[in-house]
């Protein structure tokens, strides 16, 4: 009897595990989308940890003779080219200032609400019935709660510093990981796969981390970067009722409410940090989408593919 | 030559997929006259379901693309014909049933409004449907027909929903029946059941039957002639009897060969200590009683198979043995300790001695880890067992035993066949060196002559290593080769338990009777003899 007759003969043979880190790259550069918007969000971390310290006395210096001044006028100083806000000062600085508030405000409300949500979620999809109950009604407490009265309510109470807002903020996005973690764990644990490692004796934490969470991990991702957005927006509601990221900070959310009142005479002022915004999030659904891919080994032959055809 | 009812020439049918052009079907002839009973066997990945799907219009396109052939339908071309012609003869000349009732059937609508709609849509006046529909279902066996015409799929086991899915094909009185895997997912009684209804149908309208299937059982009891398909192209055609008496292709020879049921049969081991003893062991869920007092040893080096149909608790029976689930009542002694009252710290100990296959090699590996993390899983968990550096010499060691390649340690499951994962899966049990490996339906889901490399391979580690084996199946014929003692089980109780010459060849109790005689014989002549038998069998005891 043969015993490799059912030989699956069209795949290469691999001798060594491949190196992850170039194997990576090689799979970003195929995705040229995604290979963009990773570029354009490193710029974006880049101003957001250095913008500060090099631009801040020129983003918040007025010049009350550019005010309103419009965008694309190159015998400016550069930080004008994108114009002036109502004060006088230059929007591009205010940008890249801007983004440090933005992102600390957006990444850190998406990474408290995902790890916590995740971590409620997996233990109430896995363990036993009463502290699943316990964890599920307190998820549909803060859920019948509108999001915004929470915030102002707590921020009314407390100090509205960047910390206490990004609190706030992933306190009320808590519930939406935690049901989808909740959901996905309690149909993944039934796989076989599961059953099988409990047969082996895997511990309830191997099983968890090992099997579960990286079936589960991609969709809460990109339920994540969608997140990213609204808690921008969010943010900048928050600052224009005056309980968020009170000015001189700023923000891009409060940058575009402050350009409101001018939108029919000067749209500039609202429409960049706008752009920022939508580009920021595109960027990083396009690198989510790519992300999924990726960590899926069963489609990750989509993105190497491209390779050969490129030579 | 008169006109055919069915005629399908040179049709071949090419996928386009990223890795490249796949010939599903390739230049492939065949015809169906009325009345006639034509199966088209072959293994997954044939090319057997596409010329069938081929007919009724069913490929995507794309990937999938006609690339040449015709296929006349009393004389004239589907493939040329519009869109909205053959719409018209789809469901109404030619009708499809399925080999999974239950996804083909729609939860949320009534069995009669479906029936029904078969009728209506293709112009009937609704007027006359519930008669009809009632009268259908009559026809097709179902007990109750005036009240069950409003019930719902779920309401019906999976035999009647296969029954009800024959009454929705056979609404407009086809010309042409096609059936792909009619019974795979039913158990053996059931099956014989539906085969009798559809060759009963069969001679009442006079309709051709076409029936696609990868069991030449099958084929024994109800075909005229067999056309068999290999890797998208027809290797031999024949009177189902020819066939399986003078296979002239080594493709076919080689099919006939891997059906289990001819070998010889294994003599009873020397009593010794057992290696598990089950005593009263029970399972309740409820009022609903999955397990009752059920009593059974395993000696070492023996296997012992558990045949039952679905719902004769024989899952339940590996879940609870594996402690996968609490029983309610019972012991289970694993070389003298007691499984069942065993804590968490022994448990853990005993998981090494007790491993598990499981059924479906697909579900049973993460997907998302390789192959090597997969089997050196047990070393991290058992640390004990081996020190980190000799894990990939380990690894490779065990890929070897099983027939695997060590190159094939960074692959991920995917990237293999059925037969391949589930010596992946028998790997990830052996790293572990257990004594004894429940295998549940093991080998169900893979082709036929996969299914004879896997049981070979189990034997020989049997010899090899002295394991035990609790093997569960459904399939008679299967353990026939293989087993030394075989239980079964219905209902949850055991009906009759001895060795495997005195279950096949002078069985006690009607059921395992019954069940001997239900379960098909690849040769038409045996077949034909069996269910005269059966008949008989079942006219003794309703």
């Amino acid at each position: 009897m043969t015993n490799t007759q059912d030989q699956d003969t069209t795949l290469p043979d691999v001798t060594e595990a491949p190196n992850p880190v170039i194997r990576t790259m090689r799979m970003l550069w195929n995705d040229k989308f995604a290979f963009v918007s990773v570029v354009f969000l490193l710029i974006v971390l880049l101003c957001a940890i250095v913008g500060p310290f090099l631009l801040e006395d020129a983003a918040t210096k007025q010049n009350l003779r550019g005010r309103n001044a419009p965008p694309f006028d190159f015998s400016t100083a550069w930080p004008y080219w994108l114009g002036g806000d109502a004060l006088g000062r230059p929007l591009l600085a205010r940008i890249i200032v801007a983004a440090q508030n933005t992102i600390f405000v957006a990444a850190g409300a998406v990474f408290f609400s995902l790890l916590i949500g995740t971590t409620l979620g997996l233990i109430a999809g896995y363990t036993s019935r009463i502290i699943s109950q316990i964890i599920m009604r307190l998820a549909d407490i803060i859920m019948s709660f509108p999001s915004l009265l929470l915030a102002v309510i707590v921020l009314f109470m407390l100090d509205s510093s960047v910390f206490n807002l990004v609190i706030v903020l992933a306190i009320t996005r808590i519930p939406v990981y935690l049901r989808t973690a909740r959901a996905e764990t309690m149909e993944v644990r039934e796989r076989m796969f599961v059953q099988a490692a409990k047969v082996m004796g895997a511990s309830n934490g191997r099983i968890i981390f090992r099997h579960i969470l990286p079936v589960v991990f991609p969709t809460l991702i990109t339920i994540a970067t969608l997140d990213f957005a609204f808690v921008m927006l969010a943010e900048s509601a928050l600052s224009f009722l005056g309980i968020g990221i009170q000015p001189p900070e700023i923000t891009w959310g409060l940058m575009v409410s402050q350009g409101r009142p001018y939108l029919t005479t000067a749209w500039w002022l609202s429409f960049w940090p706008g752009l920022a915004i939508i580009l920021t999030t595109l960027s990083l659904n396009l690198v989510s989408n790519w992300l999924r891919t990726a960590l899926d080994p069963a489609q990750r032959w989509r993105l190497e593919i491209v390779r050969k055809k490129n030579g | 030559m008169g006109e055919r009812l069915l005629d399908v020439r040179n049709l071949s049918v090419d996928f386009h997929t990223t890795h490249g052009t796949v010939h599903a079907v390739r230049d492939v002839n065949w015809h169906l006259d009325r009345g006639e009973t034509l199966a088209i066997l072959g293994e997954s990945g044939s090319g057997k379901s596409v010329s069938a799907s081929a007919i009724l219009n069913l490929i995507d396109m794309p990937p999938g693309e006609i690339t040449s052939g015709e296929i006349l339908f009393e004389g004239a071309d589907l493939l040329t014909m519009h869109a909205e012609e053959r719409r018209k003869l789809n469901g109404c000349r030619i009708a499809m049933i399925f080999q999974d009732p239950l996804s083909h059937l729609n939860p949320v609508y009534s069995v009669g409004f479906q029936i029904a709609e078969t009728m209506t849509a293709h112009g009937q006046s609704k007027a006359g449907t519930r008669a009809k529909t009632i009268e259908l279902l009559e026809r097709v066996g179902i007990p109750n027909a005036e009240t069950k015409v409003d019930a719902y799929p779920h309401q019906f086991s999976g035999g009647q929903r296969q029954r009800i899915m024959i009454a929705m094909a056979l609404a407009l009185k086809p010309d042409i029946l096609i059936a792909d895997e009619p019974t795979t997912a039913l158990d053996v009684t059931v099956q014989a059941q539906i085969l009798t209804l559809l060759e009963e149908l069969q001679q009442e309208t006079g309709m051709g039957l076409l029936l696609i299937t990868h069991d030449l059982g099958v084929v024994a009891e109800i075909a005229d002639r067999v056309v068999v398909m290999n890797s998208g192209e027809i290797v031999e055609t024949g009177s189902a009897s020819d066939v399986y008496h003078n296979p002239q292709h080594p493709y076919t020879k080689q099919l006939i060969a891997a059906i289990p049921g001819n070998g010889i049969m294994a003599q009873q081991l020397d009593q010794t200590a057992p290696i598990l003893q089950i005593e009263k062991l029970s399972k309740h869920y409820g009022a609903f009683v999955a397990l009752d007092e059920v009593s059974l040893t395993v000696l070492p080096g023996e296997t012992v198979a558990v045949v039952g149909e679905s719902g004769s608790g024989k899952s339940t029976l590996a879940k609870t043995v594996l402690r996968l689930q609490d029983a309610t009542s019972g012991e289970a002694l694993f070389e003298g300790r007691d499984l069942v009252q065993m804590d968490r710290k022994d448990l853990f100990k005993v998981r090494r001695d007790i491993q598990m296959v499981f059924q479906d090699p697909t579900q049973s590996l993460n997907p998302r880890m390789s192959i090597y993390d997969i089997i050196s899983e047990a070393f991290v968990i058992h640390p004990e067992i081996l020190d980190k550096q000799h894990w990939k010499a380990r690894v490779c060691e065990l890929l070897q035993q099983v027939g695997l390649k060590p190159d094939h340690m960074y692959r991920h499951p995917h990237q293999f066949s059925g037969g391949q994962r589930q010596r992946i899966a028998i790997a990830r049990a052996l790293a572990l060196e257990p004594k004894l490996i429940v295998c549940d339906e093991a080998v169900s889901a893979l082709d036929v002559s996969i299914q004879a490399q896997v049981m070979t391979l189990l034997k020989q580690l049997q010899d090899d290593l002295g394991i035990s084996y609790l093997f569960i199946a459904h399939d008679l014929l299967l353990v026939r080769d293989f087993a030394h003692r075989v239980i079964v089980m219905q209902n949850g109780k055991i009906v009759e338990q001895g060795p495997v010459e005195q279950i096949f060849d002078a069985p006690r109790e009607a059921y395992t009777r019954n069940l001997i005689a239900a379960s098909l014989s690849p040769d038409p002549e045996i077949q034909a003899t069996r269910r005269i038998a059966l008949d008989e069998l079942q006219g003794a005891n309703p």
